[in-house]
């Protein structure tokens, strides 16, 4: 079983989102370290890009402080090669199509998979480009992520089938944000996914910030990803934000497992 | 591979909640491409509401000056909103509205494809909401004010350098937020399939005409054609219906700023590396890490770090080249055809003026080349009179 997959298997996966080297890579690695004590099940590393047209204004800002801070590809790598040795929950980068391409598709993958990392979510990079990264990914035992969204219909059944590692449901219409309200209808999309493939762990991302909503949609899925709501607390307190952040995994994460109970 | 490919460029890559607008799009287009209905009302408005074809004009004390080859000027600024950049966008609009889409959104650099998006909302009674850079809000303060005259609400935006690119992105971020109602009318041969081949075959117009008229005019075709090129949409036009015609050489002028050897160029080709942004692979202005970069050009409408994937093709097999301009000699080519033919080119079609200037006295007198002016330059006369010492206000 992938590390992947072991992560959902102690109830309900809680999996926060951080960008690399916000406010500075110091910060970063000890965020990581005090999420995966605070229970994150996965963590999701973001590798900043000049322009990520998939997210909202807390991680386009949040990205622009990392590369104003000098974050590169080769210093976050660097950094997980340290962290690894002091954690052993799945991590999984997620980042846009140019960075990896740009590096080498296959020095990029081949780097990452010895570093430790267990996936790669690339959002701009939908069901008919996956092959452009696939291949190299499963040469080096790294699971591509694959992402449904509430317009996605009938192309679930074809992507849920190909999908490895978790399915990344994207709760809303638009780019990554808090929300206060989620309308879309979780069960019917998760539903379908489940039955294209039985075997595949679903987790719902964008939107998300509130014990009351990991809560929910835990209750529709095998695991809740909350990004922009940690990101704001370490846009607020920088380095300062490793205590409060670690909080509130532990509060979420207690949250999401309560549907389960 | 997916569809929408040239060469190894194109492509779809964009986010999952968009895959389903450019399927639609994709599929609505095939069939309206064909539909003779569809394209006799858009041959109406191209012929009485933008007031196509636009003229190929015999520039003879040019010629006469420049004593080579014999220049044309394809006056795509003579058209209605001062572009080629209506040809594109009342296809789309009047796509769009087939669709059953009642709100456009787009992006705009200078300010002429925002102009031509509100304009075809108005004509079409569509809401219309056009993301512009703030920092290019301010260079290009009066296509703002003409947009909102237009009933279009302009949002500037902030992100990034605050330029074209960040402008596209914004717009993309919205077009994901509603899709239902909302069609998003990109303006140049750029972004996700099949946004490259529907900007292209509505500004095919352009070779289709030149072709026509060179042959009214001269019996033959011509021996080059120069377009400028950011995105690439009016040189794809320009270039079009010649790719099979292989001896009309074909030459796109890309905006080299402050020359290709500086930080302060948007010349991709020349600067540029194999990369996928904004929904397409082809080459883009980057750092080693693959950041895009920000690009610089005096020419708003040309200032963007990639080009699109089917130029990237064009130059990855040599069918056409691409030659750096800098803003210097674009300026002093601006200056140069207002004088000399008493037309005001856009600064963005000065580029492809400026190499014409070097390019006719190499060429013998019985060479024809055609250079196309693709805006009027009214809206570049307060940046180029600040450009060259002199503060004027609009």
């Amino acid at each position: 079983m992938s590390r992947i997959a072991q992560a959902f298997q102690n109830g309900k996966a809680f999996i926060p989102f951080l960008t690399c080297g916000d406010p500075d890579l110091e910060t970063t690695e000890r965020l990581v370290s005090a999420m995966a004590e605070a229970g994150a099940d996965l963590i999701e590393l973001g590798i900043p890009f000049s322009d990520p047209t998939a997210e909202g204004p807390v991680i386009m800002a949040a990205s622009e402080r990392a590369l104003r801070g000098g974050a590169t590809t080769d210093k976050i790598f660097a950094m997980v090669r340290r962290l690894r040795k002091k954690i052993s929950i799945p991590m999984v980068f997620m980042t846009y199509a140019n960075v990896v391409y740009s590096y080498g598709t296959e020095r990029f993958v081949k780097t990452a998979a010895e570093i430790g990392i267990d996936g790669l979510i690339l959002p701009d990079v939908p069901f008919e480009e996956k092959d452009e990264f696939l291949g190299d990914c499963r040469r080096f035992g790294l699971e591509l992520i694959s992402m449904i969204a509430p317009t996605s219909d009938e192309r679930i059944d074809r992507i849920a089938k190909e999908a490895e590692g978790f399915l990344y449901c994207v709760s809303s219409m638009g780019v990554t944000g808090v929300r206060s309200r989620i309308t879309t209808d979780l069960n019917a999309m998760i539903r379908r996914a489940r039955a294209a493939n039985p075997q595949l762990p679903c987790a719902i991302g964008f939107g998300i910030s509130t014990p009351e909503q990991a809560e929910e949609m835990a209750g529709y899925a095998d695991g809740v990803i909350v990004g922009s709501a940690i990101v704001r607390m370490i846009g607020d307190l920088g380095a300062d934000a490793v205590e409060p952040v670690a909080d509130y995994v532990r509060r979420m994460r207690a949250a999401a497992n309560r549907s389960a109970e | 591979m997916s569809n929408g490919r040239f060469g190894v460029h194109g492509g779809q890559y964009i986010s999952e909640p968009l895959m389903k607008a450019v399927l639609e799009l994709e599929e609505a287009y095939e069939h309206y491409k064909n539909d003779p209905q569809f394209q006799t009302e858009l041959t109406e408005l191209y012929n009485n509401y933008a007031g196509r074809p636009s003229r190929l004009y015999y520039a003879e004390k040019m010629t006469r000056d420049l004593g080579g080859a014999k220049i044309y000027l394809k006056r795509e600024d003579l058209n209605h909103t001062g572009s080629h950049k209506i040809n594109n966008v009342l296809g789309q609009a009047l796509l769009a509205k087939k669709m059953g889409k009642t709100r456009l959104i787009a992006e705009t650099g200078a300010g002429q494809h925002g102009v031509a998006t509100a304009t075809a909302a108005a004509l079409m009674g569509m809401e219309c909401v056009v993301f512009m850079g703030e920092e290019d809000t301010k260079r290009q303060a009066l296509n703002v004010y003409r947009m909102r005259l237009l009933g279009s609400k302009v949002v500037p935006v902030t992100s990034g350098t605050a330029t074209l690119k960040d402008a596209v992105s914004e717009t993309m971020r919205e077009w994901s937020k509603r899709i239902s109602d909302t069609h998003y009318c990109l303006g140049s041969v750029m972004g996700p399939h099949p946004f490259p081949t529907i900007v292209r075959d509505f500004q095919s117009v352009i070779s289709k005409e030149i072709k026509q008229q060179c042959l009214e005019k001269e019996g033959r075709l011509p021996d080059a054609v120069l377009a400028c090129v950011g995105g690439g949409s009016n040189a794809m036009g320009a270039f079009y219906h010649f790719i099979e015609d292989k001896d009309v050489q074909l030459i796109g002028c890309e905006a080299a700023g402050r020359g290709v050897t500086t930080a302060e160029t948007a010349a991709t080709i020349a600067t540029g590396r194999l990369g996928i942004f904004h929904g397409m692979k082809s080459y883009f202005c980057q750092d080693e890490y693959g950041q895009i970069a920000p690009v610089y050009s005096i020419s708003a409408g040309l200032d963007y770090p990639g080009i699109g994937p089917e130029h990237a093709w064009l130059y990855d097999t040599g069918r056409a080249q691409y030659v750096p301009v800098t803003d210097e000699e674009a300026v002093c080519a601006f200056e140069y055809l207002s004088r000399t033919e008493g037309i005001i080119p856009a600064i963005e079609s000065a580029h492809a003026v400026s190499h014409a200037m070097k390019l006719a006295p190499t060429l013998s007198k019985d060479k024809i080349i055609v250079v196309n002016i693709s805006g009027r330059g009214d809206k570049d006369c307060a940046a180029i009179a600040r450009y060259r010492g002199e503060d004027i206000y609009e």
